[in-house]
């Protein structure tokens, strides 16, 4: 067995098991704990498919900016509300029970009646470099330079809807 | 190819093993004389009223939205390091000129969240 299928059996179980973990718990803030560990392993995975940017990313920003704000979110909405929230709106669980059930069926078909490609094309090859920072860079400020700077515009406007929306008393 | 990231993985067991083996010789050198007052909770403080999951205010919220928003900022940058001095052999200024934009943009909200109070505490 390669080192490479022994780190993604490693990964994968440390992901699937903290994300039965966090769907299991009954307190919040736990749960919002697990997807920590949950984003980790996947950070794992994305390295071995030589997505170095990405996996340092999904550290940097996902568990490590995104996970701040779903804590205060789950601070801020007192979780015990929810269950009654729940209970009074049945309805809401059918709903979530379609969607769930349409993203298991997605998987099935992933899983069992999709056939993988049998040999890399030129196209694949070549993207296992581009995963590396210094292909990002080389494409994000030549060829994608107008929706970089879009990005830049984007957190504009966000940072200043955060501050609307949390403000009591603007000056 | 998974071999480059060895140094990576001896700097997370080195932390792990660091932080792990602090506790635990802590926990076997260190003198344990207990008694039942030094292992109660808040040992010199207050005793605990009502339930933790108190709501927080709204205030904190802001603090986790700006703190993502100069998270991706940075993001951002570490590729344009990276690729500085290729890019400016490539495409001369426009290379610094491009990065200057972006963040003269993100700075421009900066100020306004400054100006208009959105870090003092009311």
């Amino acid at each position: 067995m390669s080192l490479e299928i022994l780190l993604f059996i490693v990964f994968s179980l440390i992901s699937v098991i903290s994300a039965i973990l966090m769907i299991t718990r009954s307190n919040a803030v736990i749960s919002a704990l697990y997807l920590i560990l949950n984003f980790a392993g996947l950070a794992g995975l994305y390295l071995l498919l030589n997505a170095q940017f990405i996996a340092v990313t999904q550290v940097i920003v996902y568990a490590g900016a995104i996970m701040v704000l779903f804590l205060f979110v789950i601070m801020l909405l007192k979780p015990e509300h929810e269950k009654k929230f729940l209970e009074a709106k049945p309805k809401l669980k059918i709903f979530a029970v379609a969607i769930a059930a349409i993203i298991f069926l997605q998987l099935i078909y992933l899983l069992f009646f999709s056939k993988p490609s049998e040999s890399l094309s030129p196209e694949m090859t070549k993207s296992i470099d581009s995963g590396t920072i210094e292909a990002i860079g080389k494409q994000l400020y030549t060829n994608y330079l107008l929706p970089f700077e879009a990005a830049g515009f984007l957190l504009l406007a966000a940072t200043v809807g955060a501050l609307i929306l949390a403000k009591k008393k603007i000056e | 190819m998974i071999i480059e990231y060895i140094p990576i993985f001896v700097v997370l067991i080195v932390a792990i093993g660091f932080a792990v083996a602090t506790v635990l010789s802590s926990g076997i050198f260190g003198p344990q004389r207990p008694n039942s007052e030094k292992l109660s909770t808040y040992e010199s403080g207050m005793t605990p009223v009502g339930s933790t999951n108190e709501r927080v205010s709204v205030k904190y919220y802001l603090v986790a939205m700006l703190f993502i928003i100069f998270d991706i900022e940075v993001i951002f940058v570490y590729p344009w390091a990276v690729q500085f001095q290729n890019l400016f052999g490539e495409i001369g200024i426009s290379a610094f000129i491009s990065m200057f934009i972006f963040l003269v943009v993100l700075e421009l909200g900066y100020l306004y969240v400054y100006k208009k109070g959105g870090f003092k505490w009311d």
